[in-house]
């Protein structure tokens, strides 16, 4: 039963992350009808920029957990991913904005200029990252039920996100916008919205969000050049199972398959379990092609 | 209108000329390079044979297909196992003693027929095409959906043959062959005969394909890439059609695998891992993606420069191969064929440039436009 | 009923909840040219939809020839059976040329083999007299995509007269056309005729007078009226539909049907 519990926990804490990740990758597919598959290279931008931030404050202060140097890099690894796609946004996507399978291999090309920069960087070795005090430890909610702090905490940021996420697309007038671009681009335009500037600021912030993504994985294990491929592909699976650009449907895949990937791992192995999500989300679309959450319309 | 059949007929005529130039070379290559290299471009030869295999489906009929290299794997697969179990006598191979089998799977004995392996080569990994395609396609997966479908099948193949050690060798993949229908495999004799029969392999698959695509299926084909739907209104059903193209596309990549195997000696999962498959594509945009003989350039041209950089400088490789991607699409979406056609000329470079001065002067609703208009490519 | 060549019984869509077509009863005989008139949002365009497959009714069927039930059909299996449709805007292969466009329109009911091999001669013949038709002889070797909206429209139409429909549906086959060009896809429409059926959508008042013999008003998903033009134009209901809620006339030439 304990076993079980946590099996559920750990599926829940990599639904959130996955979320994060699949959430930027809605957002602007939803917008620009664009997939960026340098996105996992975002997340590892946002682990490295932890790790940078905690190399610098142990050359100065001598303290490699501080907890304000973990706390500041939250943000700060959102901004760097994010500053990082506006700039791929405007001196690339842009002009490919017609052509979406171009837009793929263009943003190839960016994921493995990221990967070789961080290689050259930090190395190709993974570097861990060490988490604050206050972060260590777990939660004991029943005798062998000790639910760990970090995947605690990796889901309360996740869930700060999506409320930020809401507030931004509902509650701002910028959201409004961005909405008003997916739904009719022309009209929004003719209206007056700078359809350029909704463009750029989504993609950077899926971008940021990625980033966010990576700062939460550091807490999990430790984090190489590459970290990004061991999760885009599950995050693309969400994205497709979930309905491509539809935000309530990546919600729900998202959690659909962190479950599902942590229970038929649990049940079987790792690889297997991969392929049986696969073979699941294949036969899915036969039945339903558009995803979970379709759009109606004529 | 019988003048315009002779007219493409006259074309047809004019353009056989490089191709008979390009097959020569290839045939003299033997006497000028050394082994070392003619065992080089049989590698890459391979690739071209693999490139034209994604071309068919990507260039033509429109679906960028990020896995072909499992396609590519799993014909290399066959042949490993072939000559694995040559080389053993039909016994257990080492590999599979060492991850405790002590009998050979049913369904890898067969392999060590050659009536069943080399059928195998091209049928095993068509089926896998073929199966995931009618699936795909029936539900109405397209562009970016099925791209992004393509490639998690490449991961998921790679890491289940990782993952099956004892039936694949896991990350080592299948190697140290010993001999093939009874020649020694790494003889310069039988390296000379496997080069001779790739270039020729590759001349048929450029035959067959330049048939198909002259043909009105492959009309249809540049129909599906440019409005599927009035395809499936004009009479056809684009589902099956798109599978049958996959799946040859995929089984012509299990020959380019089965003949890449002994020419290497080695088939191994990372031919199949996602970076493996995506590079295809840049080897076909960088010859010219809708034409017949770019992908074989591009194959050549992107893996010579990479055995020429990668070994002496890694990391200037991998930032040139990350700019080759987007200066592919970005710069010359038309590639090195469109410089022989004449349409690149200053135009293609400053394009970029002319696209900027495009959005100011047209404003966004112009761009928008044209951007809402305009459907995959 | 042997007569008919379509007879829509009892069709009903919706679209969240939204009618559509509301049990819509609708018949076109055999060698008929119809057309089909009514405001936005009639539903004339969805019963397109609905004959050629791409819209699943929620209720109702659609008999074809008096014995097949077309909304059972894929899309593909339907051209097979003789419905061509022309889209609103035109959609012909942009980056062929015109004959080959024409060449994938012939091609429909070939095995595959058969697609491999070189054009029989009847073929190109029939391709030659097909373009002959439509007045795009040549403009043969032309790549669609850079034809006028007009001659697309006409290449479009020839790719479906070239697979001999039974039924025709063409989707306001003269939007966006000039005078010149709308009198000559008037002229091609009356030469298509024969043993064929033709069901037109036009929102083009002036090219409905002049080409139409019967006329059927959809609104609100029903049949409001049917007939000639001339009584059509007289009914009551027709007047109020166009003109009645909203007191004034929609765009191009509501109001012409009323005066």
């Amino acid at each position: 039963m304990e076993v079980w519990a946590l099996q559920l926990f750990n599926g829940l804490s990599l639904s959130s992350i996955l979320l994060l990740i699949a959430l930027g990758l809605a957002l602007s597919f939803g917008l620009m009808n664009v997939i960026n598959l340098a996105h996992g290279e975002f997340i590892m931008l946002g682990a490295y920029t932890v790790y940078a931030l905690q190399q610098a404050a142990m050359a100065l202060t001598g303290d490699v957990s501080s907890s304000v140097t973990f706390i500041m890099a939250i943000p700060l690894s959102f901004v760097v991913a994010g500053a990082v796609g506006m700039l791929v946004e405007a001196g690339l996507i842009r002009f490919l904005y017609q052509r979406p399978l171009d837009t793929l291999l263009a943003t190839v090309g960016v994921g493995i200029f990221l990967q070789q920069l961080a290689r050259s960087i930090f190395g190709a070795p993974n570097v861990q990252v060490v988490a604050p005090w206050w972060l260590t430890g777990g939660l004991e909610l029943t005798d062998g039920l000790v639910l760990p702090i970090k995947r605690l905490f990796i889901i309360a940021l996740v869930l700060v996100c999506i409320a930020g996420l809401y507030w931004y697309m509902y509650r701002s007038s910028e959201g409004r916008r961005t909405r008003a671009v997916m739904q009719n681009r022309e009209m929004a335009a003719s209206l007056g919205v700078s359809t350029r500037r909704v463009d750029n600021l989504t993609f950077a912030l899926g971008s940021g969000l990625a980033g966010l993504a990576g700062c939460g994985l550091t807490l999990i294990g430790p984090i190489g050049p590459s970290l990004g491929t061991f999760y885009i592909v599950d995050a693309f699976i969400v994205v497709i199972l979930g309905g491509l650009g539809q935000i309530p449907g990546t919600i729900l895949a998202a959690l659909i398959i962190g479950i599902l990937n942590t229970v038929f791992e649990f049940g079987t192995t790792a690889v297997v379990g991969k392929v049986l999500v696969f073979a699941m989300v294949i036969l899915f679309l036969q039945w339903r092609p558009n995803g979970l959450v379709r759009v109606r319309g004529r | 209108m019988s003048a315009l059949l002779q007219l493409s007929r006259g074309t047809l005529v004019t353009s056989w000329a490089p191709l008979i130039v390009m097959l020569a070379l290839l045939l003299l290559a033997p006497f000028v390079l050394s082994d070392f290299r003619l065992g080089l471009l049989g590698k890459f030869l391979t690739f071209a044979i693999l490139a034209l295999a994604l071309n068919l489906i990507w260039g033509y009929a429109g679906m960028l297909s990020l896995g072909h290299g499992v396609f590519f794997g799993l014909g290399g697969y066959a042949m490993g196992m072939f000559m694995k179990l040559e080389g053993t006598g039909g016994k257990l191979p080492d590999f599979m003693f060492w991850s405790g089998l002590e009998e050979l799977p049913f369904f890898i004995a067969p392999f060590k027929y050659a009536w069943f392996a080399l059928p195998m080569v091209f049928i095993l990994p068509a089926a896998v095409a073929g199966g995931l395609g009618y699936l795909v396609f029936r539900s109405r997966i397209t562009g970016v959906y099925f791209a992004l479908i393509t490639q998690a099948l490449s991961l998921i193949v790679s890491i289940l043959f990782i993952g099956q050690q004892p039936y694949t060798g896991g990350t080592n993949g299948i190697t140290n062959y010993s001999t093939l229908f009874g020649y020694q495999v790494f003889s310069p004799g039988t390296q000379l005969t496997l080069y001779f029969i790739t270039v020729i392999a590759l001349a048929v698959v450029y035959l067959v394909l330049r048939l198909v695509v002259n043909s009105r299926s492959g009309r249809i084909m540049i129909a599906m890439r440019d409005d599927e739907n009035r395809v499936r209104f004009m009479g056809y059903d684009p589902a099956i059609l798109k599978t049958i193209a996959f799946a040859a596309s995929g089984g012509i990549a299990g020959i380019a695998g089965a003949l890449f195997v002994p020419q290497v000696g080695i088939i191994s999962p990372s031919s199949m891992g996602i970076l493996q498959s995506i590079e295809i594509a840049v080897w076909v945009a960088v010859g010219g993606r809708g034409t017949l003989a770019g992908p074989i350039i591009g194959a050549v041209l992107v893996n010579a420069a990479k055995s020429g950089l990668s070994e002496s400088f890694p990391v200037i490789w991998q930032f040139f191969l990350g700019g080759l991607f987007i200066g592919a699409v970005l710069l010359f979406p038309a590639g090195i064929m469109g410089l022989f056609r004449g349409e690149l000329s200053r135009e293609r470079f400053t394009r970029p440039l002319t696209r900027i001065r495009e959005l100011k002067q047209q404003g966004i609703g112009g761009v928008v436009r044209q951007w809402t208009t305009t459907s995959f490519r | 009923m042997d007569n008919d060549i379509l007879s829509v019984e009892g069709l009903t869509v919706s679209f969240d909840g939204f009618v559509v077509l509301d049990s819509l009863d609708f018949n076109l005989a055999h060698g008929e040219l119809r057309f089909l008139i009514g405001p936005n949002g009639a539903g004339k365009t969805t019963l397109l939809d609905l004959i050629t497959g791409k819209t699943r009714p929620s209720r109702g069927k659609i008999l074809f020839d008096g014995e097949t039930d077309l909304t059972k059909l894929r899309e593909h299996d339907l051209v097979k059976l003789g419905i061509g449709r022309k889209f609103q805007t035109p959609s012909v292969f942009a980056s062929l040329t015109v004959y080959e466009n024409m060449e994938v329109a012939i091609g429909f009911r070939r095995r595959l083999g058969a697609l491999l091999r070189p054009l029989a001669r009847s073929e190109a013949d029939w391709i030659d007299s097909t373009l002959g038709k439509v007045g795009l002889s040549e403009r043969a070797a032309t790549q669609a995509g850079t034809l006028s909206h007009g001659e697309k429209q006409w290449l479009e139409i020839g790719m479906l007269l070239a697979q001999e429909p039974k039924l025709l549906l063409l989707d306001e086959p003269v939007a966006g056309m000039t005078r010149r060009e709308r009198e000559r896809t008037g002229t091609l429409l009356q030469a298509i005729g024969g043993d064929r059926s033709v069901l037109v959508v036009e929102h083009d008042m002036e090219f409905v007078r002049h080409f139409a013999e019967k006329v059927t008003v959809l609104h609100q998903g029903k049949v409001l009226s049917e007939g000639s033009m001339e009584r059509v134009q007289h009914d009551p209901e027709v007047v109020r539909a166009y003109l009645g809620r909203s007191r004034r006339p929609e765009r191009n030439g509501y109001a012409a049907v009323a005066s």
